[in-house]
C-alpha cells in the first residue's frame, strides 16, 4: 500500500497523525523518565539525590552507591542465591516442559485430550495458599533451597506455548518417517523435537528465568532463614522496609548523611538487581512477539 | 494407515506406552503440587489442627464461609478487593489497545521500534524494584516527584502515608509496568488486518480516523474479546505480590484484599481453616466469572475461550 506523504494529507488526517505521535511520545517519556532517573541517581552524590538536585542527569558523579552495594554481604549473598535458584530451576523447568508438551502434541497419544484437560484445569483452579503451604511443609521442603525450585517445576501456561509451537511448526511427516525407520517416540523427542524447538525453548528460558529472578512470593511463604533468601527478599528489606539503623546517630547532620547514603544504596541496588534482565532484554525483545503469539492460540 | 489397520494399531499401542512414560513425571508433578492442594481445600470445612491431621480434624461445615461473608472486617476486605479489581480492570484494559493502534499508525520505522522497546521494558522489572522505586521517588521530603511538583507550586504530597492514594498508585503503576507488554498482542493482530480492506477504504475516501474505527477496530475485535475473557477474573483475584509490598499501617483500611488476608490469617496466624475458606471463596468467584463472561461473549460475538 502506498502511504500518503504528510504534506499531501487532508487537514483531518494531519491532526489525527499529530495526535497519535504526541500520544506515543508522551507515553514513552512517562515510561522512560523513572528509569533514567534511577540510573542517574545511582551515580550521584547522596546529598544531591535527597535535596532534589538530580533531575535528569547524574550530579557530582560518584560510585559510592555501588561500593556500598558490593560491601553489603546480605545483597551479595542474595545475588548468589538468586543465580543458584534461576540456574537449577531452568534445567528442571525446560526438561519438565518438554516431557509434557511433546506427548500432548502427538495425535498418536490417544489419551491426549483427557491429559490436556488434566493440566489445563490447573491453570484456572488451584487449592490456594494454605493447602500448598501444608503440602510443602509435609514434604519437608519448608525452609530448604528445594522450596524455591520444586513447587514451581513447570508452568502449565508455558507448556501449552511449547506444545502449540511443536504442533504448528514441526511437520507430521517427520514423525511418520521416523516410525518407518523404527525410531521410538522417546528417541524422536531427543533427536528431532528438541533440536527443532530451539527457538521456542529460548523464549521459554527467558520467560522462566525472568519470572524466577523476580519472584519473591515463594521465598516469603516458604523460607525464613536469612542465608537462603533470594535477592528480591533482601531488596524488600532494603527498599521497602527501609532497614537502616538510625538509633546510633545523634545529630541532624549525621542523620541527613545516613539518609542520603541509604537512598543512594537503594538506587544502586535497583540498578544492580535489574542488570541481568536488562542485559538479556535485546534477546528477549526479539522473541517477545513470537512468544506472545504462540501463547495466544487458545487452549 | 487404513490399509494395514492391525499393524497400525499395534504401533499406536506401542507408542502410547512410551508417551505415558514420557509424560509420567509432569503428571506426578501436577498431581502432587496442583491436585493434592485442591483436595486440601477440605480443611476449609474443618477445624484443622496439625496434630490431628486433615482426616482427624473436626468437621465444621460452612462455619468459616459464614464467618468470612458476615464479619465486618472481612466484608471490608471483599469490598476492597472488588473496588481495586474493578478500577484496575477498567483503567488498564483500554490503554494497551490505544497504544497498539498508535504504534500501528507510525510509519517511521526507527521511531516505532524505539516506542516499542521503551514501552515493553518495565514488564521485566521485578515487583519489589517497582514498589521500591515508587517509595523512593515519591518520598514526601526527598522524592523527585515532590521536587518536580514543587517546581509547579504544588505542596509535597505524602503518597504512601495517605490511604486515598493507594488505589491510584496501585493501578497506575501497574499500567506503567504492563501497558506496553499487553499491547504486543494487539500490535500483532493489527499487523494481520487485511490490506485489501484498508485499500478499499482508502479508495472510498475514508480518512485515517475512519479507517481506524471502521476497519482496524472491527478486525481486532476477536482478540479484544479473548483478552477481555482472560482478564475479567482479575476483578476478584487481585494477587498479593504488589499489594503486600505497598501495604502499611496507614493504608491498611483500603489495601487489605482477600489474598493478603489469606496470607495473614493462614500463614502468619496459622488459622488454616478460615484462611482456606477465604481463598476458596475467591477462586470460586473468579472461576465462575470466567465461565459467565466466556458464555456471554460466545453468545454476543461468537468468540470464546472454550
Amino acid at each position: 500500500m502506498k502511504e500518503t506523504k504528510f504534506s499531501q494529507m487532508s487537514m483531518e488526517d494531519k491532526i489525527v497523525t499529530f495526535v497519535i505521535y504526541a500520544f506515543l511520545t508522551l507515553i514513552t517519556l512517562v515510561i522512560l523518565y523513572p528509569i533514567v532517573y534511577v540510573v542517574s541517581a545511582s551515580f550521584s552524590e547522596p546529598q544531591a539525590v535527597i535535596s532534589g538536585r538530580v533531575k535528569l542527569f547524574p550530579v557530582d558523579f560518584t560510585l559510592r552507591g555501588y561500593e556500598a552495594v558490593f560491601q553489603n554481604g546480605k545483597l551479595i549473598n542474595g545475588f548468589l542465591n538468586s543465580i543458584f535458584y534461576v540456574a537449577v530451576s531452568l534445567v528442571l523447568n525446560l526438561t519438565m516442559t518438554m516431557l509434557c508438551a511433546y506427548p500432548l502434541s502427538r495425535k498418536e497419544f490417544t489419551a491426549r485430550g483427557w491429559v490436556s484437560l488434566f493440566f489445563v484445569f490447573t491453570m484456572y483452579f488451584s487449592g490456594g495458599m494454605v493447602p500448598s503451604y501444608i503440602l510443602v511443609n509435609k514434604l519437608h521442603l519448608l525452609n530448604t533451597r528445594w522450596a524455591m525450585i520444586i513447587p514451581t517445576a513447570m508452568s502449565t501456561y508455558n507448556m501449552i506455548i511449547c506444545r502449540t509451537y511443536i504442533m504448528n511448526n514441526i511437520p507430521d511427516d517427520l514423525y511418520e518417517a521416523g516410525q518407518i525407520d523404527g525410531c521410538t517416540p522417546f528417541r524422536y523427542m531427543l533427536q528431532v523435537i528438541v533440536p527443532l524447538s530451539k527457538s521456542i525453548l529460548a523464549v521459554l528460558l527467558l520467560y522462566y528465568g525472568v519470572a524466577k529472578w523476580n519472584d519473591y512470593y515463594n521465598a516469603m511463604i516458604y523460607l525464613y532463614k536469612d542465608n537462603l533468601m533470594p535477592l528480591t527478599m533482601v531488596m524488600r528489606e532494603i527498599l521497602i522496609l527501609g532497614e537502616v539503623d538510625m538509633t546510633k546517630v545523634s545529630n541532624a547532620d549525621a542523620v541527613a548523611k545516613l539518609q542520603g547514603m541509604s537512598e543512594l544504596l537503594k538506587y544502586a541496588t535497583i540498578v544492580v538487581a535489574s542488570l541481568p534482565v536488562v542485559m538479556l532484554y535485546p534477546a528477549i525483545q526479539k522473541h517477545l512477539v513470537k512468544g506472545v503469539m504462540v501463547g495466544a492460540v487458545k487452549g | 494407515m487404513a490399509g494395514n489397520a492391525k499393524q497400525g494399531n499395534n504401533k499406536i499401542k506401542a507408542a502410547n506406552w512410551q508417551f505415558w512414560l514420557i509424560i509420567a513425571l509432569p503428571m506426578i508433578y501436577a498431581f502432587v503440587f496442583a491436585y493434592i492442594p485442591m483436595g486440601g481445600i477440605i480443611i476449609a470445612f474443618k477445624d484443622y489442627s496439625i496434630r490431628r491431621g486433615i482426616m482427624g480434624s473436626k468437621w465444621v461445615g460452612f462455619k468459616y464461609f459464614q464467618q468470612f461473608l458476615t464479619s465486618t472486617s472481612s466484608v471490608t476486605v471483599i469490598k476492597n478487593t472488588l473496588i481495586l479489581g474493578c478500577y484496575n480492570f477498567i483503567a488498564s484494559f483500554p490503554i494497551p489497545i490505544l497504544l497498539a493502534i498508535g504504534i500501528n499508525e507510525v510509519r517511521v520505522v526507527w521511531y516505532k521500534k524505539f516506542v516499542q522497546m521503551i514501552t515493553y521494558m518495565p514488564y521485566f522489572i521485578s515487583i519489589v524494584v517497582l514498589v521500591g522505586m515508587m517509595m523512593s521517588m515519591m518520598d514526601q521530603r526527598t522524592g523527585i516527584i515532590n521536587t518536580l511538583l514543587g517546581l509547579v507550586g504544588i505542596a509535597p504530597i505524602n503518597f504512601f502515608g495517605k490511604a486515598e492514594y493507594f488505589r491510584h498508585l496501585y493501578v497506575w503503576s501497574g499500567i506503567w509496568q504492563t501497558a506496553g507488554y499487553s499491547s504486543i498482542i494487539y500490535v500483532a493482530a493489527l499487523a494481520g488486518v487485511s490490506q485489501d480492506l484498508q485499500e478499499a477504504a482508502m479508495i472510498d475516501g475514508a480518512s485515517r480516523l475512519q479507517r481506524i474505527l471502521n476497519v482496524d477496530l472491527p478486525s481486532i475485535l476477536p482478540t479484544i474479546v479473548i483478552q477481555l475473557i482472560f482478564n475479567c477474573a482479575s476483578v476478584v483475584s487481585i494477587g498479593m505480590d504488589k499489594v503486600f509490598l505497598m501495604q502499611n499501617d496507614l493504608n491498611a483500611g483500603v489495601s487489605e484484599v482477600i489474598s493478603t488476608f489469606v496470607y495473614k490469617v493462614g500463614v502468619v496466624n496459622s488459622n488454616f481453616g478460615y484462611s482456606t475458606a477465604a481463598g476458596l471463596f475467591q477462586s470460586l468467584v473468579a472461576f465462575s466469572l470466567l465461565l459467565i463472561v466466556n458464555k456471554t461473549t460466545k453468545k454476543l460475538t461468537e468468540t470464546s475461550l472454550f
